[in-house]
């Protein structure tokens, strides 16, 4: 490797950035979706690790990481549709029942994916936008992997979905007032139950991008957390899917922070930096709320804010 | 949830439907969960059925494994302890609205501290260093949980989230002090906390089977809980305040804090379910006190409808779950996480039943006035 220094934590950083972002993204653009629609999915933590799972599973029974990707996006709209039909009935909480919906999640991808632990699977391709350069961190930095692309178009399509189609409309009118829906002719049930739905199939792609790329291999502690936090990210980005994208690189940036700082030799800490990303959206967290309003931009049926 | 020794008759009713209408929510509210139970139960065994496996041996083993002698009774009870604590953790909050569910964090750092204290006051007699264990646990746990409830009124910051984030940094802080300030250097390939003396190790209750005074205690802490939350005027107005903050607000109850404090209370529980587990069972603070109690004292409370006294048999019904975990793995050949896609789809079957309240005839006091003529 050529000695660039310093200069490799930024780098290591940045490619850290975009490797680790890639389930961010797609979690959080589902669930601004599902929020949009004034519902709150707290279960797509299951969804990740089960999409996670079945993504693994069928990209080693079918040999193509592609057709993995899809079982992943098949099953957590599944995930998603339970959810949806659950909090149609009255007086169930949808918060408690994310929550249980996560435990569900994770006990069926431990129970059925026994058995894929010691298996390899083939992963997902990478795209190495770094070629214009000699520099080995540079091109490993740039390794980028289609998924991660693919993100960053659907992050632009929704935000165009949500700003100019009927459908974004027909969503943000839901999110916003039921009554307001129910007397133009909506139905808001339907609505948001397809729209939690969409949620949990995006939720469970960035769980197969785990699996099949980052850190490229099934076992069970391969989320931390990241679909919980993709929940808090969401309120971060103030429900625009475009802010979503760029809120996803700065948590990757935060979660490379302590393997970059470890490849130039700095080891203490390694658990305080592993934290960094929780801390960091905790200190968002508390930035951006507000004790005695609802947030600007906040869909006005999110329980999440009354 | 209407609470029936509060509403004031306004014309008089005889008997039969005053005694009716304060039993019938109290039998709806004990009948209810228990079925969404059995149905719970029931749609696993349909899981269990399209595996192959037969429902019938799983529910056996787990009466084996779990309830049915004097041995089994030992391995059950002593895993009460610490789901007796983390169901307090997310019940008290609760009362107030707030799903807290990030108990396990107050468990590893309130174990950490017990752990340190202990240390500190070896050369005081059990009975100084146990209080001290305690307290130092109970105060970091509470300080903890307490944080997420300030951040609540003070920056509006959601609970739920907050709560679950500070769990991940708390393990993160645990196992940074663990590996580091607080390293045992003769503790190697898992690094620990020095062992605590063998005085301020806690022994078990003198019952004639092993089951150590976390048991006591966390029964104990259930009682007191109750007592806080159903019998007196600060649990009132915290449920007050829970079914409609701005009501409570206008009535002048003091919001802030009540949240703090059944926050800060919750987290004590949880700091001393890391105490009973560092002095009883580990002997130091390490991973081990990261083993999932927190998550499933999200489940314990909600079984029992937030319910300090009800906590008490749900957590034991659960920790037999549990302790039969080994013997199900080993005789139907299924893996470990089975119990965990149980317990998953218990929760979300008890959930659904919160639809039922106030929806079935049988429980409304006008449904049996029919039969007793011009009652009302």
């Amino acid at each position: 490797m050529t000695d660039i220094g310093i200069w490799g934590v930024p780098l290591a950083i940045l490619g850290g950035a975009i490797r680790v972002s890639t389930p961010f993204l797609f979690v959080s653009i589902g669930e601004c979706l599902t929020e949009r629609s004034g519902r709150i999915n707290l279960g797509l933590e299951g969804t990740l690790v089960f999409g996670a799972m079945s993504g693994y599973a069928i990209a080693f029974q079918t040999g193509s990481p592609w057709a993995g990707v899809l079982a992943a996006a098949f099953a957590g709209g599944v995930f998603g549709l339970f959810h949806g039909w659950i909090c149609k009935f009255k007086g169930v909480n949808d918060v408690a029942i994310g929550i249980a919906l996560m435990l569900l999640g994770m006990g069926l991808a431990f129970f059925f994916g026994k058995p894929y632990i010691q298996p390899v699977a083939p992963d997902l391709p990478a795209i190495p936008l770094g070629w214009w350069s000699t520099i080995p961190q540079v091109q490993a930095a740039l390794q980028v992997n289609v998924l991660f692309i693919l993100g960053g178009i659907l992050a632009v399509a929704m935000a165009w979905m949500f700003r100019s189609t009927k459908i974004g409309l027909t969503i943000r009118v839901v999110g916003d007032s039921t009554d307001a829906a129910r007397a133009i002719g909506l139905n808001p049930n339907t609505v948001r139950l397809l729209s939690t739905a969409a949620g949990g199939a995006l939720a469970g792609v960035g769980g197969a991008y785990l699996s099949l790329y980052y850190p490229g291999s099934w076992n069970e502690g391969i989320s931390s957390g990241q679909g919980l936090m993709a929940v808090a990210l969401v309120i971060f980005a103030r429900w625009n899917p475009i802010y979503c994208f760029w809120a996803a690189l700065l948590f990757g940036g935060a979660g490379a922070l302590g393997p970059a700082l470890q490849s130039v030799g700095v080891t203490s800490g390694y658990y305080l930096f592993f934290a960094a990303p929780y801390v960091l959206t905790l200190a968002l967290l508390i930035f951006t709320s507000s004790p005695d309003k609802a947030m600007d931009g906040a869909p006005g049926e999110l329980s999440l804010n009354k | 949830m209407t609470d029936v020794t509060t509403a004031s008759p306004k014309r008089p009713r005889t008997r039969t439907s005053a005694v009716l209408a304060q039993w019938l929510p109290r039998l709806e509210a004990v009948v209810i969960p228990l079925a969404a139970l059995v149905a719970g139960l029931a749609v696993f065994s349909v899981f269990l059925l399209a595996l192959g496996k037969s429902p019938v041996d799983f529910y056996a083993l787990i009466y084996k494994a779990g309830f049915s002698s004097a041995f089994s009774w030992q391995n059950t009870l002593s895993r009460v302890s610490p789901l007796l604590f983390a169901g307090l953790c997310v019940a008290l909050p609760a009362r107030l609205g707030l799903v807290v569910i990030g108990g396990e964090g107050a468990i590893a750092l309130g174990g950490l501290a017990a752990a340190v204290a202990g240390l500190a006051f070896a050369w005081a007699p059990s009975f100084l260093g146990f209080i001290a264990m305690g307290a130092a646990a109970m105060i970091i746990g509470g300080a903890w949980i307490g944080a997420v409830g300030w951040l609540r009124i003070r920056r509006g910051v959601n609970e739920t989230i907050s709560s679950l984030l500070m769990a991940y940094i708390a393990i993160a802080l645990m196992n940074h002090l663990v590996e580091g300030l607080f390293r045992d250097p003769a503790s190697l390939n898992k690094p620990s906390t020095a062992p605590l003396p063998e005085h301020l190790r806690i022994g078990a209750m003198p019952i004639g089977i092993d089951v150590h005074w976390g048991f006591f205690f966390g029964i104990l802490a259930c009682v007191l809980a109750w007592i806080l939350t159903d019998r007196t005027t600060i649990g009132f107005a915290a449920r007050v305040a829970g079914d409609n903050i701005r009501a409570a607000q206008v009535q002048g109850l003091p919001v802030g804090p009540l949240v703090l404090g059944f926050t800060a209370l919750g987290g004590a529980a949880a700091g001393l379910a890391g105490f009973f587990e560092v002095a009883a069972i580990h002997g130091s603070a390490n991973a081990s006190l990261v083993v999932g109690y927190g998550y499933t004292g999200i489940l314990v409370a909600f079984l029992a409808r937030h319910n300090p006294l009800a906590i008490i048999p749900v957590a034991t019904l659960l920790a037999g779950f549990e302790a039969s975990s080994g013997l199900i793995q080993r005789r139907m050949d299924l893996p470990d996480a089975t119990i965990l896609v149980m317990e998953g789809i218990v929760f979300v079957v008890i959930l659904l039943s919160e639809t039922l309240y106030g929806r079935i005839a049988i429980f409304k006091a006008s449904f049996w006035a029919r039969f007793g003529g011009a009652d009302t």
